[in-house]
């Protein structure tokens, strides 16, 4: 049972981390129908800042460790929002009227761009966060020491999730954001700037995306300039389970694999874990051919 | 005169192919073209260039990509179906290969078959179920196949794959007695493959398959409703796209004589899919373009080491920015009207003007 609590804990932290990637894929295929290949190193980008921040700066150190973590959060959060609004200006926006396969190969080089960046900027060995960077305090749930920083990224999760939901379902850019997603053509008409409102996407999902790389960096430790590549094959994944461009869904979608993973590399086998993932989802797309919760958007025939 | 006939009998006039297909190249400079390509060991040879052995390595895989890509086009070009996984029937033909001839001691040849059949025998079983899924969602479904093939041969799947170190000391395939061995005589083996492919490909993509495929890509609710059974044939193009990269993996085990799972993972799927992207989906002379754009070119760059991939990734950018439907998209295929009959519409207008075109290109 100890053993069943720990392994829960574990799934839905690194579960929110992924749902917190898979929120960016899902907004943007939601609204430009296109999947944005260099999101997982929009994610490696926010784990490198914020180890520049909090490791080669000590900002903890220098502003005490609520006020470092928060401003490193803060910054983090805006430089790969501003290198994810780059990104679409470059490498999107040209594309956004030709066929979808180009868009695709131009997400892909802009991926293989960014990585080979990161590399040529930090190196291409492995770096860590130190373990001390947060105090290293235990709660205990359900009788279970758990790493105060497991929690922490929980609820960092959760409620950055639920901020985004009521930001998409109560606000009027909110609804813009949902409008463009359904209707590119009748949101012009309706007066709504779609331009703008892909630009804020492209805002908001990397800002999410960034995070949860500083996450995944204190939660871990160890970080790898092509980190991005597994971390946004999950978090894709996790946002296809969900129903791809259903907000909802990459929350559900994100939560669900990290316990799907932990699960079954607890209880099956670890070297399997990857290929557990993959299956699941083969299974949930071979009799949910459009995910769990469906999409939003009909495709027009 | 012959105009109102023409206007007389136009609406009962049926198209059919009548292979007007504008070449690039007129046929000598081609013929010439693809004679000094199969001359270019020779004249390495000859001018005793240092570095040939290099460049001929080179161009052999280039050549082993061109095949692979070529095949992927059949699904993803012609058929339209987002294939991001296409290494998995490349692993699949690369390890049947491997196995027949460790374990059993088959000739790298007789392995060939059984290669291709393997890999499309798992193509069917795989594709069969996920066939229908939409473009993105049949993207991440053929990614998360070649994952999983990955993960299967670097966990040792029914102990025959060597795990993580793969399988060593393939032989070389024999052909008449000769070994095939060094690379000049690979270069020869996988052009002549090459060639084959381009030729079978271009016959299929023309024949009552190619066109059904075609328009399934087009318009799939039109296709049904003409009574196209698009399940049908998108499975077929899948199986026959894996049997192909069955029969590739067969000579890359053997030209590599080492085969290992990190050898067929999700970046090479990726390098087959932007080659018949970038090429010009669905155009053979694309693929063959890209393959030695996106395969040679950057080893002219060996020298920039550490920012060529780097590069790589902004030309890809770019080149999708400036021309979004591939280096050589494919030509709308041209039908030609039959002439009204059989000696008066030499008159025809139209099919005049075809006439004296063809006779240009021969």
């Amino acid at each position: 049972m100890d053993f069943f609590i720990q392994q829960l804990t574990n799934g839905l932290t690194v579960g929110g981390i992924y749902a917190l990637i898979a929120l960016g894929y899902t907004m943007v295929y939601g609204v430009m129908k296109l999947i944005n290949f260099a999101h997982g190193e929009l994610f490696t980008l926010g784990a490198y800042i914020g180890f520049t921040l909090l490791v080669t700066f000590n900002f903890t150190g220098l502003f005490g460790t609520v006020i470092g973590l928060g401003f490193s959060v803060i910054l983090v959060s805006c430089l790969v929002a501003v290198a994810g609004h780059l990104l679409e200006r470059v490498a999107y926006r040209p594309l956004r009227h030709s066929d979808r396969l180009a868009a695709v190969v131009s997400a892909l080089g802009a991926s293989i761009f960014l990585q080979n960046a990161i590399m040529l900027k930090w190196g291409a060995q492995r770096l860590a966060y130190k373990p001390n960077i947060l105090p290293n305090v235990s709660v205990n749930i359900f009788g279970q020491p758990m790493p105060f920083i497991r929690i922490l990224v929980f609820l960092v999760a959760v409620f950055v999730m639920f901020g985004l939901y009521i930001f998409i379902n109560r606000t009027r850019t909110g609804m813009a954001i949902r409008a463009a997603a359904i209707d590119q053509g009748a949101a012009k008409l309706m007066g709504i700037d779609v331009s703008r409102v892909i630009a804020l996407v492209f805002i908001i999902g990397p800002a999410l995306g960034g995070l949860a790389g500083l996450m995944a960096g204190l939660l871990y430790g160890p970080i790898n300039f092509n980190m991005g590549q597994i971390y946004g094959l999950k978090a894709f994944t996790a946002a296809i389970i969900g129903g791809i461009g259903n907000i909802q869904g990459a929350m559900v979608g994100g939560l669900l694999l990290g316990l799907l993973e932990s699960m079954g590399a607890a209880y099956i086998s670890v070297a399997w874990k990857d290929g557990i993932t993959f299956m699941v989802l083969i299974v949930i797309l071979v009799f949910r051919p459009t995910g769990l919760l469906p999409e939003r958007v009909a495709e027009k025939l | 005169m012959s105009f109102s006939f023409k206007g007389l009998l136009s609406d009962r006039v049926p198209l059919e192919e009548g292979g007007g297909k504008e070449r690039i190249l007129p046929l000598p400079l081609t013929i010439a073209g693809i004679a000094i390509f199969f001359s270019i060991p020779v004249i390495f040879k000859v001018t005793g260039l240092s570095s040939a052995m290099y460049w001929l390595e080179v161009l052999n895989t280039v050549g082993l990509y061109a095949i692979l890509a070529l095949s992927l086009n059949v699904i993803l070009g012609h058929a339209g179906m987002f294939n991001m996984g296409h290494a998995a029937f490349f692993a699949v033909g690369a390890y049947v290969t491997a196995i027949l001839n460790l374990t059993y001691g088959w000739s790298i040849l007789s392995t060939l078959p059984v290669a291709g059949l393997a890999a499309g025998l798992f193509a069917a079983i795989v594709a069969g179920p996920i066939i229908h899924l939409r473009g993105d969602y049949l993207l991440i479904v053929t990614i998360g196949i070649v994952e999983i093939i990955r993960i299967s041969l670097t966990n040792n799947i029914f102990g025959v794959t060597g795990g993580p170190n793969g399988l060593m000391g393939i032989a070389r395939p024999t052909i008449f007695g000769f070994k095939i061995a060094r690379p000049q005589h690979f270069f020869y083996l996988i052009w002549i493959v090459v060639a084959i492919t381009v030729t079978l490909f271009y016959w299929l993509e023309n024949s009552r398959f190619g066109r059904a495929l075609k328009f399934i890509k087009e318009d799939p609710v039109a296709a049904e409703g003409i009574g196209i059974n698009t399940t049908r044939y998108k499975l077929m193009a899948f199986v026959v796209g894996a049997i192909w990269a069955g029969f590739a993996g067969t000579l890359y085990a053997s030209r590599m004589r080492t085969i290992s799972p990190g050898s067929f993972n999700f970046e090479e799927s990726v390098l087959l899919f932007t080659i018949v992207i970038l090429g010009g989906s669905g155009s053979q002379k694309g693929v063959l373009l890209g393959s030695f754009l996106i395969i040679g070119l950057p080893e002219l760059f060996r020298g920039f080491q550490n920012s060529r991939l780097l590069v790589f990734g902004a030309a890809l950018v770019i080149m999708m920015i400036f021309r979004p439907q591939g280096l050589l998209p494919p030509k709308p295929q041209r039908y030609k009207l039959p002439p009204p009959w059989d000696k008066m519409g030499q008159n025809g207008n139209s099919s005049q003007a075809k006439v004296s075109l063809s006779k240009k290109d021969d």
